[in-house]
C-alpha cells in the first residue's frame, strides 16, 4: 500500500487538531487520507485487523453458501468444465469445499488466482461471478471499525483478483498513436499569429488536421476446447476492444487452436474467410493481437493435414500460416490465458518463439500494449 | 466534540450520506484539502458538491471537464483574439489587458468574497497529464496572471470536491494531496433512505418489492450495465405512474426498459426469465 510521508503528516495533522474521538472514526480518517483508491481499502482492512488485533474467524457462512448454490441463475455463469465438477460433488461436498477455500482465502491473502480459477480446474468460477462475490460477513448496524475491516468488503476491488471490461479498456488506452488526419478544422494558433504578424496585423487564419488516433487492431482469438475455461475472461477483452472507440479500425476473427487456411467470423465458426485474403487486404501496420493458450498436439501445428478438424485439411502447417502472420504484420503480439508456469510445453514454445508471448492479466496486457507501439 | 467547526457537514434533506462519507467530508473542510471521491456511476458523486453547498448555505461552483479541457482555462483566459481585433478598429482601449482576462471556473472560485464550494466534475475525463498541472494551484490555492503581474489568492480555501470515475489512473502526486472515499453501492437500508427522499409518500409494500426486485438484478454478474441508484428512482416512478398492484412487481418486472438500458442485458434477461437456464456457452463451442 503506497503511504507517502506527506499523507502521513496530514494524518498527523488531523490527529492533532482533535478529529476524532474513538476508534471507528480512526478507521475512516486513517482511511480517506492515506488510501487513495478503492483497490487498497481491502490491504488496509487486513493491515487494520492486523494492528488490532483480538478479532475471531470469518463469520458462519454457511447460509449464505447455499443460497448462492441455490440460485439457478448463479450456475449459468459457470463454465462447462466447472458445471461438471458441480454435478459430481453433492451439496454437502460442494459445501466443504467451499468453506475450506474460504478459510485459506483468509489465512492467505494474496491467494488470488486460487480464485479466478484460472487453471481451468477451480469450481468457483471466475473472479466477477465468484461466490466472494456474495457478501460474506454479517450484516448489522452500528458495527465497529474492526468488525468493519473484518468484513473485509473491499476484497472484490483488489487488483490482483478482479479484472473488468473497464480496466482492460484502461490498458487498450495505451494503444494509440496520434497523427493528425482528416479534414483540416482545427486553428493553429502559433501560425495564426506569425501569419497575421507577416499580414501587418490583418488576421489571417491557419488550420490544421486534428490529431487522431491512428492505430487499427486486429484480434484473433482461439475459441473451444482446451480454451473454454477462458472464456469469460476472453468476452472481457473482447467487449473492451470492442467497445473502445478510439480504434481507427477493428477487426477480429476467430480460430480453434491454429490458424490454417481459414480464419472465422464467428464463435461457432461457421462463416469462414480464407486468412490468405485477410494477409492481401489488410495493410501491414494493422496491430496483430492473438490470444489462445498455444496448446494443442505438435502435429496439429507442423503437420500438413494436421488440423484437428478433418475437413480443414489445410496443406500448409499451422506454423508457416502464424509464420505468414507474423512476417506480414510489424506488430504482432500473443496474449495467453495460462499461468506462464504451464507454458512449457513444446507448441507453445514454439508459438512463443514467433509472437511475444504475454498473459492475459492486467500486467501482461500493460506490457503487451507497450510493445505493440514500438517504433519499427 | 471538537475544535475549529469539526463535523459540520451533516448531509442535506435531499441527498442521503453514510457515516464515513461525512466524515470524509469533514476531514476535507477542517484539513482544507480537496476531497476526490469515487464510486460506480449512479452513486451520487455529483450530487455530494450540491448537498454540501446547500447543508452549509454556501455558494457552488461547477467546473465540467471534458476530454478537451485544459488546467489553464479553469485559471483565467486571456481573449487575445478578441484584443486583436478590437485594436483594429480602435473603439476600445486596447491598452487596459485587464478587460481581456476572463476568470475560469477555479479563478471564480478562488476570487469570490465568501467561501464557496468548488465541484471539479469527472476530472478523469481531461487529459492524463491535466491533474498534475493543477497540483500547485490547489495546493496553494493561488495563481499568478502574468499579462496584468496580477495575484489571485483564495481569502477562504474553496472546500474543493474532485468526482472520477477512474477512467484513467490519477497521478501520485495528485493523489497525496486529496483525501479519498469511494462511494459503495448503498446497501439496502441506505437505499430505503434514499428512494424515501425522493418518495415521501411511497407504500411500504410497493418500496420492499421493489427494492427486493432490484438487488436481484444487481445481482446477476452477467449483466454489461448493472441498473443503478437514478435507474431504480426512475423505475419506481414508473411503478407509481403505472398503479400496478404489488405482487406484480416482483412476478412480471414491469417497465424493466427503465432499469436495463443495454441490448444484450435486455435479451439475457428476457432469456433467463423465460425459464431457459441454457449455458451460454453452448454457442461458443
Amino acid at each position: 500500500m503506497p503511504v507517502s510521508v506527506t499523507e502521513w503528516m496530514t494524518l498527523m495533522e488531523a490527529l492533532d487538531r482533535n478529529c476524532i474521538t474513538n476508534l471507528d472514526e480512526f478507521y475512516y480518517l486513517a482511511r480517506a487520507i492515506l488510501v487513495k483508491s478503492e483497490i487498497h481499502y481491502d490491504h488496509y482492512d487486513v493491515a487494520f485487523q492486523e494492528y488490532f488485533k483480538g478479532i475471531e474467524g470469518p463469520a458462519d457462512i454457511s447460509e449464505q453458501i447455499l443460497e448462492w448454490l441455490k440460485n439457478p441463475i448463479n450456475r449459468t455463469t459457470l463454465t462447462e468444465q466447472e458445471r461438471a465438477l458441480f454435478d459430481k460433488m453433492d451439496l454437502d461436498e460442494l459445501m466443504r469445499e467451499l468453506e475450506k477455500r474460504l478459510k485459506e482465502q483468509t489465512e492467505q491473502h494474496d491467494g488470488g488466482d486460487y480464485w479466478i480459477g484460472r487453471g481451468g480446474t477451480a469450481p468457483f468460477g471466475h473472479s466477477g461471478s465468484n461466490p466472494a462475490g456474495i457478501r460474506i460477513g454479517g450484516q448489522s448496524g452500528g458495527r465497529g471499525a474492526i468488525q468493519i475491516a473484518q468484513e473485509r468488503r473491499f476484497r472484490n476491488y483488489r487488483s490482483d483478483l478482479t479484472l473488468d471490461v473497464r480496466q482492460i479498456k484502461m490498458a487498450l488506452r495505451g494503444l494509440r498513436e496520434l497523427n493528425r488526419i482528416g479534414p483540416e478544422d482545427e486553428l493553429d494558433l502559433p501560425k495564426t499569429i506569425e501569419a497575421t504578424s507577416k499580414n501587418a496585423g490583418d488576421i489571417e487564419l491557419i488550420w490544421t488536421r486534428s490529431r487522431k488516433n491512428a492505430v487499427k487492431l486486429l484480434l484473433l482469438m482461439d475459441v473451444g476446447g482446451s480454451m473454454e475455461p477462458f472464456a469469460e475472461l476472453c468476452s472481457l477483452l473482447f467487449s473492451a476492444a470492442h467497445s473502445s472507440s478510439h480504434f481507427k479500425d477493428f477487426q477480429y476473427y476467430y480460430f480453434h487452436n491454429c490458424v490454417y487456411d481459414n480464419l472465422y467470423r464467428d464463435m461457432e465458426r461457421r462463416e469462414a474467410m480464407s486468412t490468405e485474403h485477410l494477409l492481401r487486404t489488410l495493410e501491414r501496420d494493422y496491430k496483430v493481437v492473438l490470444v489462445g493458450d498455444a496448446r494443442m498436439a505438435v502435429q496439429e501445428l507442423t503437420d500438413r493435414w494436421g488440423a484437428i478438424y478433418y475437413y480443414e485439411r489445410n496443406d500448409s502447417p499451422g506454423i508457416m500460416w502464424l509464420k505468414r502472420i507474423s512476417e506480414h504484420f510489424t506488430h504482432c503480439i500473443w496474449l495467453n490465458p495460462e499461468m506462464p508456469s504451464y507454458w512449457n510445453h513444446p507448441t507453445v514454445q514454439m508459438i512463443g518463439k514467433l509472437f511475444p508471448m504475454y498473459e492475459l492479466t492486467l500486467d501482461g496486457l500493460g506490457q503487451s500494449v507497450k510493445k505493440l507501439v514500438v517504433k519499427r | 466534540m471538537s475544535n475549529d467547526g469539526f463535523d459540520r457537514f451533516k448531509g442535506s434533506s435531499d441527498y442521503v450520506t453514510s457515516r464515513p462519507l461525512r466524515n470524509a467530508v469533514n476531514v476535507s473542510i477542517t484539513l482544507g484539502r480537496p476531497l476526490l471521491i469515487r464510486g460506480e456511476p449512479g452513486t451520487g458523486k455529483t450530487l455530494l458538491a450540491h448537498s454540501i453547498a446547500k447543508g452549509l448555505k454556501k455558494k457552488l461552483i461547477i467546473w465540467n471537464i471534458k476530454s478537451t479541457t485544459k488546467a489553464q482555462e479553469g485559471l483565467y483566459v486571456y481573449d487575445t483574439v478578441q484584443r486583436l481585433n478590437d485594436s483594429r478598429f480602435g473603439d476600445k482601449d486596447v491598452s487596459d489587458i485587464k478587460q481581456y482576462i476572463k476568470l475560469g471556473k477555479l479563478g471564480q472560485a478562488f476570487a469570490a468574497p465568501e467561501q464557496v464550494v468548488l465541484l471539479i466534475d469527472e476530472i478523469d475525463k481531461a487529459d492524463i497529464e491535466f491533474p498534475n498541472d493543477l497540483l500547485n494551484e490547489l495546493d496553494e490555492m493561488s495563481f499568478y496572471i502574468p499579462e496584468t503581474n496580477e495575484t489571485i489568492k483564495a481569502v477562504h480555501r474553496p472546500i474543493a470536491v474532485i468526482t472520477s470515475n477512474a477512467e484513467k489512473e490519477l497521478p501520485d502526486a495528485f493523489l497525496r494531496r486529496c483525501i479519498f472515499h469511494y462511494i459503495e453501492f448503498p446497501d439496502a437500508k441506505l437505499m430505503e433512505e434514499i428512494v424515501r427522499v425522493h418518495f415521501p409518500d411511497i407504500k411500504n409494500n410497493l418500496l420492499q418489492e421493489a427494492l427486493r426486485t432490484f438487488y436481484s438484478l444487481r445481482q446477476i454478474d452477467q449483466f454489461r450495465k448493472k441498473p443503478s441508484t437514478s435507474e431504480l428512482i426512475d423505475w419506481i416512478r414508473a411503478l407509481i405512474a403505472g398503479g400496478l398492484a404489488d405482487e406484480k412487481i416482483s412476478a412480471e418486472i414491469p417497465f424493466i426498459g427503465t432499469l436495463l438500458k443495454k441490448e444484450p442485458d435486455y435479451n439475457y434477461f428476457v432469456k433467463t426469465r423465460m425459464g431457459r437456464y441454457d449455458n451460454t456457452y453452448d454457442t461458443r463451442r
